[in-house]
Order: structure tokens, then C-alpha cells, then sequence
């Protein structure tokens, strides 16, 4: 029990707790749709988007969430208007589009040294660097993204189950998928501080995962994954503070063991099917 | 506006194109078309592959646009049409049945129309799911994953959404492909019923036999309409060739319209 309760006596640990479960419960729940959109690179796409746009900002003195979410939205805007005419598909519009905008960014870090320090935190989560400021953020775009996507369950499921039949039954799509992403934007870039750019993704992408293999049913899966992404964010800060390593690595592995246990799920429920019999 | 029926009954019309041109990009899939169908009419759209039904359906349905012409619903505008009037059941090839959602979620999305914006269904909602459900026979498998189901029960799965906002006008597209001839006949008798409670029924089909057995109306296509009808009238060697453009072979045996999409290989070898 001290174990668990002597890291709670620092401020910073307790801040990048509360940060990882917040990050953690709307990366869970928006990584449903993430991956049953078959978005699964974009979060990829965005983060690496979004961190070119905080090093122009910070060349710009702008704030790091501006820079990180006019780059975000910007890549948003292009990736929809690539792909609207079904001649480029998805991935190669995130491809070249989210790529350029990290190429901007490394290239001005490389011109800039006094940013290194910073930028390297930002590529892999830094359970020292969570500011109140942050904090602030990631409690405001938690709260925003949680309330829109219970609001809008109902749109979001048939639309992403069925995008042509919700038209029929009066679903504006193109907004629906427009404020997905903004949503998703929003969430990635409040995860930048905590998880780091390369490893956003896998925190969007695994807790859904998990949550798919224990349930067939939408509503529990978007249930279950919620709770699964808060729950591996708070482990996974543990063993950051514990091993003394980034905690965005932490969270990503502690996040791919329970995806490696829920495939056994499946098998040893039915074990115990047949052993009852 | 109006329109003949089985029982030549002047009837409004529930669907009424005017000159409509459609088509993708450079490539004008139709041009010119008027088509009308009447209220409480039960009609199959039958035609070669690429020959625009599915486009047809899809500004029925006002989801494709058309590059020029009028389209009303029951003397309405498309875009004045309110979300719910119109039940569409896709299809069953189009679906992801490896989507984690069950039988009653795939129901009640249908719901949408109602404007409630909580994520669970009110009392009233779970019991119409219910109802519906038992009507149609699948009320049995609502918890069940979508993958777990027989065809004949997905499409009245499907089925039940599209009905479950009480629709004016049904639209299926091709809702006997993939399933088994006993399936085929559920489906149509089902579909039957509810047309004769005063749906009106527009489908896609491949299936002439079905269409031949069981529709009042069929409408032959090809990038416009062919001709149009009951099917003892319409489904003629001239009309079928020139509708499909090849060897169609017409039985007629006991009131009964048997139809082949060609000559048997070895009739042909024979007659060589």
C-alpha cells in the first residue's frame, strides 16, 4: 500500500496522474471510432502534425497548444479536402500531409537549439513536464470531448456503421466526421504532454482494441474502452515514476499486455464452457 | 401526378421524377428521365449490372445528387422530405458484419429520426425495438452479434430499421441476392404484407423469377426505362433482350413465368 501511496506525496505525480486518466479515459472512448473508422493512422498523422505546429508557434511566441492546434486543424481541413474526390484514399493523404508538417517542425528544431529539451518530451511523454497549465487544458478538452461524443453517440454509431443509411435517416455526415476530427485533434494534442507524439497513437488505438475482443456489443465496447484507456493511463504513470522511463512508453506497453491478455479472452472462456459441462 | 396501379386505381404518385440527368463526373449515367410510381405500389426495378438502378435508388433517396431534373416524394421536394418517410435497407454485401454491435443496436438506430439525443433508449423506444422485432421473428436473437445470425434474419434486421420510424416509402436494393431461395420467399411475402397495409415498396433485383412470382410491377432499366408493368406483360423475349441485351429463354407453365438468362451450352452445342 505505501508502495502505491508514497509517489501521491509529490505534486508533479500527482498532477501527471490525474493528467494519464483523463487522457486516457477520452483517448479510450474516441479510439472506438478511431478504429472502427479505420482512422487508426490519423491519430498517428495528427500528432506528428501537431507537434510541427508547436515549433512554429514557439518560433512564433505563440502558445504551445495554439501552434500544435492551428497545424492540427490545418492538417484536418487538407486530409478532407485531399480525399474528397475518392481519387487519393486516406492513408496517402495523411501520409504526405502530416509528414510535411513534422518535416516543418524538426527542420526549425534543428535551426533552434534551446528547444531540443522540450521537443524530446514532447516525442515521448514526460511525467515531469505536466503543468498546471496543461492540466487545465487536458481537463477542458476531456470534458468537451466526453459531453459532444455522448451527445452525439447515436450519430456517431450509425454513421460510422453505416455512413450511406444515416444519410437516408436525415444524419448530416459531413459534419459528424468533421467534428469527429476536430475532437480527435483536440484529444491528441492534450495527450502530447503525457504519452508524446510517437506513441499517441497506440493510446488511442489499443484500449479499443482490448474492449473489442471482451464484448460484441457497441455500447459496452465503448464502455469497456473508456475505462480500460483511464485505467492503463494510471498504471502506466506508476511504472513511469517506478522504472524511472518516459511515460508514454510505460502507458503504450502496459496498454499492449492487456491487449495480449484479452486475445485470451476468447479462449479461456470457452475453456471454461466445456469444463462446466 | 398520377399514376396507374395493379387494380388500374388512379393513385397519387409516391415517387415522381421529372427530366433527371444523373450521373458520376463526366460520365452521365442517365439523362432525360421521368419515371412515376404510385402510392401503395409494390414494383421491382430489374436491369443489367451498371445500368444505374443503385444510382436510381440513391436519388430517390436524395443521397446522390442529380445534375438537373425534379425529384418529389409525395408531392414534396427531396430536400423537403422529413428524415423517417423514407425506410432504406442496403445491401446485405455492403455490411460490416465483423461491427461490434448487436441486433437491437442495429434496430434502434433507426430511432434516430426521433431527435432524442441520450445515448439509451426511453422505455417507449426499447418497447416499439421489441415489438418490431417480434413481428418480423428475430426478437429472439436482440442481444445477438450481428455476425451470429441466419441471412434470412439480417435482412429483417435491416428490414426492421428501415420500418421502425414508420415509413411512407420502402427501398431495398436487392434484397433477395445472397440468400437462399426459402429466405428469397420470406423476404417477399414479408415484404407483401406490408405492402398491402399501404407501404409503398420500390426494389432493386437481379431475380426475375422472384419478381415474376411475386411483384405486381416490375420496371425494366437500362440507363433509363425499358417499359413497365405487370410482369405477364412485361417480361417478353423482346422487351427482356432489349432491356439486358442477350439470349433470354421465357417458359410460361401452369400461370407460372419461368425465366433463364440464356441458352443452355449444350442446346447451342446441339444446334451447331
Amino acid at each position: 500500500m505505501e508502495f502505491l501511496l508514497e509517489p501521491l506525496e509529490y505534486e508533479f505525480f500527482r498532477r501527471a496522474l490525474l493528467a494519464a486518466l483523463l487522457v486516457g479515459a477520452s483517448g479510450g472512448m474516441i479510439g472506438v471510432y478511431v478504429v472502427l473508422r479505420g482512422m487508426s493512422y490519423v491519430g498517428h498523422g495528427l500528432s506528428h502534425a501537431a507537434i510541427g505546429g508547436a515549433v512554429v508557434g514557439f518560433t512564433l511566441n505563440l502558445n504551445f497548444y495554439a501552434g500544435a492546434f492551428a497545424m492540427g486543424l490545418l492538417a484536418v481541413l487538407a486530409i478532407n479536402k485531399i480525399t474528397q474526390n475518392n481519387k487519393i484514399k486516406l492513408d496517402a493523404a495523411i501520409g504526405i500531409v502530416t509528414t510535411a508538417m513534422f518535416a516543418l517542425g524538426v527542420a526549425i528544431v534543428s535551426k533552434l537549439r534551446n528547444f531540443k529539451q522540450n521537443f524530446e518530451a514532447a516525442l515521448f511523454g514526460n511525467i515531469l513536464g505536466i503543468t498546471d497549465h496543461d492540466l487545465m487544458v487536458i481537463g477542458l478538452v476531456t470534458t468537451i470531448t466526453l459531453v459532444t461524443m455522448f451527445f452525439s453517440y447515436r450519430a456517431l454509431l450509425f454513421s460510422t456503421f453505416d455512413n450511406e443509411a444515416a444519410r437516408v435517416f436525415g444524419i448530416k455526415t459531413e459534419s459528424v466526421q468533421f467534428l469527429f476530427s476536430l475532437l480527435l485533434t483536440f484529444s491528441v494534442i492534450a495527450s502530447l504532454n503525457v504519452i508524446g507524439v510517437t506513441m499517441v497513437a497506440a493510446t488511442l488505438i489499443a484500449p479499443a482494441m482490448t474492449a473489442r475482443m471482451l464484448t460484441d456489443s457497441f455500447s459496452k465496447m465503448i464502455i469497456y474502452s473508456t475505462l480500460i484507456g483511464s485505467i492503463t493511463g494510471v498504471i502506466g504513470m506508476y511504472l513511469s515514476y517506478v522504472f524511472n522511463v518516459a511515460s508514454g512508453t510505460t502507458i503504450v506497453l502496459f496498454s499492449a499486455l492487456l491487449f495480449s491478455l484479452s486475445l485470451l479472452a476468447k479462449p479461456i472462456h470457452s475453456l471454461s464452457i466445456n469444463l462446466r459441462r | 401526378m398520377q399514376a396507374t396501379s395493379l387494380f388500374n386505381v388512379q393513385l397519387s404518385a409516391a415517387v415522381q421524377l421529372s427530366n433527371v440527368v444523373a450521373g458520376y463526373e463526366q460520365n452521365v449515367v442517365f439523362s432525360d428521365l421521368s419515371l412515376d410510381i404510385a402510392a401503395g405500389q409494390f414494383a421491382g426495378i430489374v436491369g443489367p449490372t451498371a445500368c444505374g438502378k443503385t444510382t436510381l435508388l440513391k436519388i430517390i433517396l436524395g443521397i446522390h445528387p442529380v445534375i438537373s431534373g425534379k425529384i418529389q416524394l409525395h408531392n414534396n421536394p427531396i430536400s423537403q422530405v422529413k428524415p423517417g418517410t423514407v425506410g432504406y435497407v442496403p445491401q446485405l454485401g455492403s455490411v460490416d458484419w465483423n461491427f461490434p454491435v448487436t441486433v437491437e443496436e442495429v434496430i434502434a438506430m433507426g430511432l434516430y429520426t426521433n431527435g432524442r439525443i441520450l445515448p439509451w433508449l426511453s422505455k417507449e423506444e426499447r418497447k416499439n425495438v421489441h415489438d418490431l422485432a417480434h413481428r418480423l421473428g428475430v426478437e429472439g436473437c436482440l442481444q445477438q452479434h450481428i455476425i451470429d445470425i441466419s441471412g434470412g434474419q439480417r435482412q429483417r434486421v435491416f428490414l426492421a430499421r428501415a420500418l421502425i420510424s414508420n415509413p411512407k416509402l420502402l427501398i431495398l436494393d436487392e434484397p433477395t441476392s445472397g440468400v437462399d431461395i426459402k429466405t428469397q420467399h420470406e423476404v417477399l411475402h414479408l415484404l407483401s404484407d406490408l405492402n398491402r397495409e399501404g407501404m409503398t415498396i420500390l426494389l432493386t433485383t437481379h431475380d426475375l423469377n422472384a419478381v415474376a412470382s411475386h411483384l405486381p410491377w416490375v420496371i425494366c432499366f437500362n440507363r433509363g426505362v425499358v417499359a413497365q408493368g405487370q410482369p405477364h406483360d412485361i417480361f417478353t423475349n423482346e422487351i427482356l433482350t432489349q432491356t439486358y441485351g442477350g439470349d433470354i429463354v421465357i417458359v410460361k407453365y401452369e400461370g407460372h413465368l419461368l425465366i433463364a438468362n440464356s441458352t443452355p451450352l449444350h442446346f447451342r452445342d446441339e444446334k451447331h
